[in-house]
């Protein structure tokens, strides 16, 4: 069992769980209120969701051996386009211009997502940079669209997307799920999946089986932005404005580290979307942690960053090695067998 | 005598690279050091550099005995080394890079003009005549190796170690290149010339000494040797390991023509070449490594383009600019490099073998994963992969059962045209036989076959034609009625000049 992938980010997340039980009892307790859930779980859930849409997205992107650093600059574009929408209608609360809002905020993202896509796929430019020059120059589009102003929205469906609630559940935790659920059954019941590993894993391979490899990672980029775009309406619509300078900034960063943590290897290859769900929500229990432990704000990051080590340390097979080692030693010239030597003509 | 290396042994994890090798090098000589790949030609020029240590023998330098602990400690004692790939930085000038870590300072600061004077005369003594403030990407793979050169030179080397230095270079970049070396070696300068081409060996060489399997075969004077002579020394006379298969090639009466190349061929890659292939077809290539084999199969496939020629499938002209368009038409390749190029190491037997099929559906049209089972199963079954299992993740498995893996993709497909480059390298003997086997069936049953291989009883017993390459070009079509490997040898030696 050790050996199942999920198994260290799970160990974690469990730990990370139960140390906030042992500080404070009352953390699994979920109570029923005015036909709400509440409680620290839920919490957890409704304000990860953002961030695991935005770590599904890129897990298919780090999947052929790419990354995608413009998320967070989308998540601010769509959430700014969103709520300038919006602010211009007569009638906020009206469900047809609510979902037109939504409607322009998506189909901008995916935009976005595919000219990154066209960056890396058509004209090979290194996903990093490619990447990066929307991550930079989208916070400025971000803020061109709110005018470097918060804009606020008055309205009740589009403040459902985040805030609402159905079901007793938060509608944002209902849409994670749901995209969740799609994109598995969408990888894993079409050849996406195993298409997208095997450009990942071997690309070169790849393309001599004749597998048609910039067509997916276009694809991938579309899907990462459009997962970007709903991250960007759950952030707006919860707290009903558009932020173009703070929204959704340095998610990209938390999401990398979700997909890194739920096991995908950054070189490509094999992915999990459960472990990066795990991944996204181990980071965000750590937040809700250090508010729970009443761990002082200055240190909040190195908090986050120690555990955050600690976990990758764990996964890493070397380092499980050496310290096993540690306590066996072996004749030193164990170590050299481990270096990779060639053998040429 | 400049350099002498006795009873070199050097073993890797499972390999014995080098088994005790003698080795001498003389001032004023181009020394070839000659064998098939994994003879062990870079092993001992990187025990000579100081990358490698020597797990027994002894290296002298001008009758000391050195023992380099790196590359620089061996380039400061007067060992320089040119390695195959140009290992300089494109993005610097010329000058930069034959003075780089050497550049004439004062305080600390660089003085760029006695740096380009000194890079001028560096270049002058190989007759090279460059803007030396010029990046040295805007200049030929050849000038850059020229360039290499000069940096060697510049250490004050009295051994100037040439690593396949002419394989990226064309025919006249290539006298050029002789030239120089020829000019050094009447200097004085003991030059160590690592190559697959035998008339460069014949054109430049003093002396060579050939290894085979990590064994010194011999050192012999040029001018005592014929080519044939060296082919035959290279390859050696293990080649008899298995005759139990028959040399039954059934005889066919109605020939169809699958595919014809016309004057195919791509600069740097291959020479143009034509050629037809039938159904039930065996085409055997041979020819040393190096020599083209697997930079034509490529064209054939896609997998290059070629920048002439065309190319008729049925009797229709088609472009094959992707592999894809050519497994679109039947056409199937399995790589010599089963790691880089053919598998995916991280997926399972089966995902493997589903992902040409699955490729040619599109991603919207997956198989199911009943019909996957069912297929790698039934491959497992036919072609005998061990470990039986279809999850087993392919990495995991052994070379011969990768391999078995990798046909098994194509085999599926069921292509018209199956190209094969070393299916057997580096798999054991009851593999081997299986593979051999199975492409005499596979041409019985109507496939056309393309079959590569290094050694050249393999070829014979399986080809009912065999190309002969050397040097990047077809010089030579052979229908094998009772060809022997000495025949052969004997074309790849004199390049099939009849």
């Amino acid at each position: 069992m050790i050996k199942h992938r999920l198994f260290w980010p799970t160990a974690a997340l469990i730990v990370l769980l139960l140390g906030n039980f042992i500080a404070h009892p009352a953390f699994f307790s979920v109570e029923l209120r005015e036909g709400h859930l509440y409680g620290s779980l839920i919490d957890i859930l409704r304000f990860g969701a953002p961030l695991i849409m935005v770590a599904l997205g890129m897990t298919l992107v780090i999947a052929t051996g790419g990354i995608d650093l413009s998320v967070g600059s989308v998540v601010a574009i769509s959430g700014a386009i969103a709520c300038l929408h919006l602010s211009g209608l007569e009638n906020q609360d009206s469900l047809g211009g609510t979902a037109g809002a939504v409607g322009i905020a998506l189909g901008l993202s995916i935009v976005l997502g595919a000219c990154n896509g066209v960056l890396v796929s058509v004209l090979n430019i290194q996903p990093i940079i490619a990447t990066l020059i929307l991550m930079v120059a989208g916070r400025g589009l971000a803020q061109l669209i709110t005018d470097g102003q918060i804009i606020t929205v008055n309205s009740s469906p589009y403040q459902a997307i985040g805030g609402g609630f159905v079901l007793t559940l938060p509608v944002s935790i209902l849409i994670a799920v749901a995209v969740f659920v799609l994109a598995s059954l969408l990888v894993r019941k079409s050849a996406l999946g195993m298409l997208l590993e095997a450009v990942g894993g071997n690309p070169e391979a790849s393309r001599l089986a004749g597998v048609r490899s910039r067509r997916l990672i276009w694809l991938t980029y579309v899907v990462c932005g459009l997962c970007a775009g709903i991250a960007g309406l759950m952030i707006s619509s919860n707290v009903s404005s558009a932020d173009g300078n703070n929204a959704g900034l340095w998610i990209e960063l938390d999401a990398i580290l979700a997909v890194v943590i739920g096991g995908t290897a950054l070189t490509g290859g094999r992915f999990s979307f459960a472990g990066t769900v795990i991944g996204a929500l181990l980071i965000q229990t750590l937040s809700t942690t250090v508010y729970t432990l009443g761990i002082p704000p200055q240190t909040t990051l190195l908090f986050k960053a120690v555990v955050v080590m600690a976990v990758c340390l764990v996964q890493s097979p070397a380092f499980r090695r050496k310290l096993v080692r540690r306590r066996k030693p072996k004749p030193v010239t164990r170590a050299r067998q481990d270096e990779k030597v060639e053998v040429s003509a | 005598m400049v350099l002498r290396m006795t009873g070199i042994r050097k073993r890797f994890p499972g390999v014995v690279a080098l088994d005790d090798v003698d080795f001498r090098l003389l001032p004023g000589e181009v020394h070839a050091l000659m064998g098939e790949n994994g003879a062990g030609k870079s092993t001992l020029i990187k025990v000579l550099t100081g990358v490698y240590g020597v797990d027994a023998g002894e290296i002298e330098l001008a009758g000391e005995p050195v023992s380099f602990t790196g590359p620089a400690a061996a380039q400061r004692a007067g060992v320089s080394t040119v390695y195959q790939e140009v290992n300089l930085c494109p993005n610097l000038s010329i000058a930069e890079n034959i003075l780089l870590g050497r550049e004439p300072r004062r305080f600390g600061r660089i003085r760029w003009a006695p740096m380009r004077r000194r890079a001028e005369e560096l270049l002058a003594r190989l007759d090279l005549e460059l803007d030396v403030s010029a990046p040295l990407s805007a200049q030929s793979i050849a000038v850059q190796q020229l360039v290499a050169i000069a940096r060697a030179l510049d250490v004050d080397a009295r051994v100037l170690v040439l690593d396949e230095p002419t394989s990226s270079l064309d025919s006249h970049e290539v006298d050029r290149l002789l030239a120089v070396m020829r000019t050094l070696r009447d200097e004085g300068m003991a030059i160590l010339f690592v190559t697959h081409f035998i008339d460069q060996v014949f054109a430049i060489s003093d002396r060579m000494t050939v290894l085979r399997n990590g064994k010194l075969v011999g050192e012999y004077e040029t001018a005592e040797i014929t080519p044939v002579e060296l082919v035959t020394r290279m390859i050696g006379k293990e080649l008899a390991t298995l005759d139990e298969l028959e040399q039954v090639r059934p005889e066919r009466t109605v020939r169809e023509e699958l595919l014809r190349a016309e004057e195919v061929g791509r600069a740097g890659g291959i020479e143009p070449f034509s050629l037809g292939i039938q159904r039930g077809e065996v085409v055997g290539l041979a020819g040393l490594l190096g020599s083209g084999r697997t930079e034509l199969a490529r064209l054939l496939f896609g997998a290059d383009h070629a920048d002439q020629g065309t190319i008729r499938v049925d009797d229709k002209p088609v472009s094959l600019r992707t592999p894809r368009a050519a497994i679109a038409r039947g056409i199937a390749f399995c790589s010599e490099n089963r790691k880089t190029e053919g598998l995916v190491e991280d997926l399972t037997v089966r995902e493997n073998i589903a992902l040409a099929v699955q490729a040619s559906r599109g991603w919207t049209k997956p198989l199911s994963r009943k019909r996957q089972e069912e297929i790698a199963e039934s491959s497992i079954k036919a072609l005998d992969i061990r470990p039986a299992n279809p999850e087993a993740k392919v990495g995991e498995l052994s070379g011969g059962n990768q391999q078995k893996v990798l046909l098994a993709r194509w085999l599926i497909t069921e292509p018209r045209l199956l190209i094969l480059d070393e299916p057997t390298r580096g798999i054991d003997i009851g593999a081997k036989t299986e593979i051999q086997k199975l492409v005499t069936r596979l041409a019985a049953e109507g496939m056309a076959v393309v079959f590569i291989s290094a050694e050249l009883e393999e070829v014979l017993r399986l080809s009912d034609r065999v190309l002969v390459l050397r040097d990047r070009q077809v010089v030579a079509q052979l229908d094998n009625d009772a060809l022997t490997p000495e025949q052969i040898m004997a074309t790849i030696a004199d390049g099939g000049a009849e």
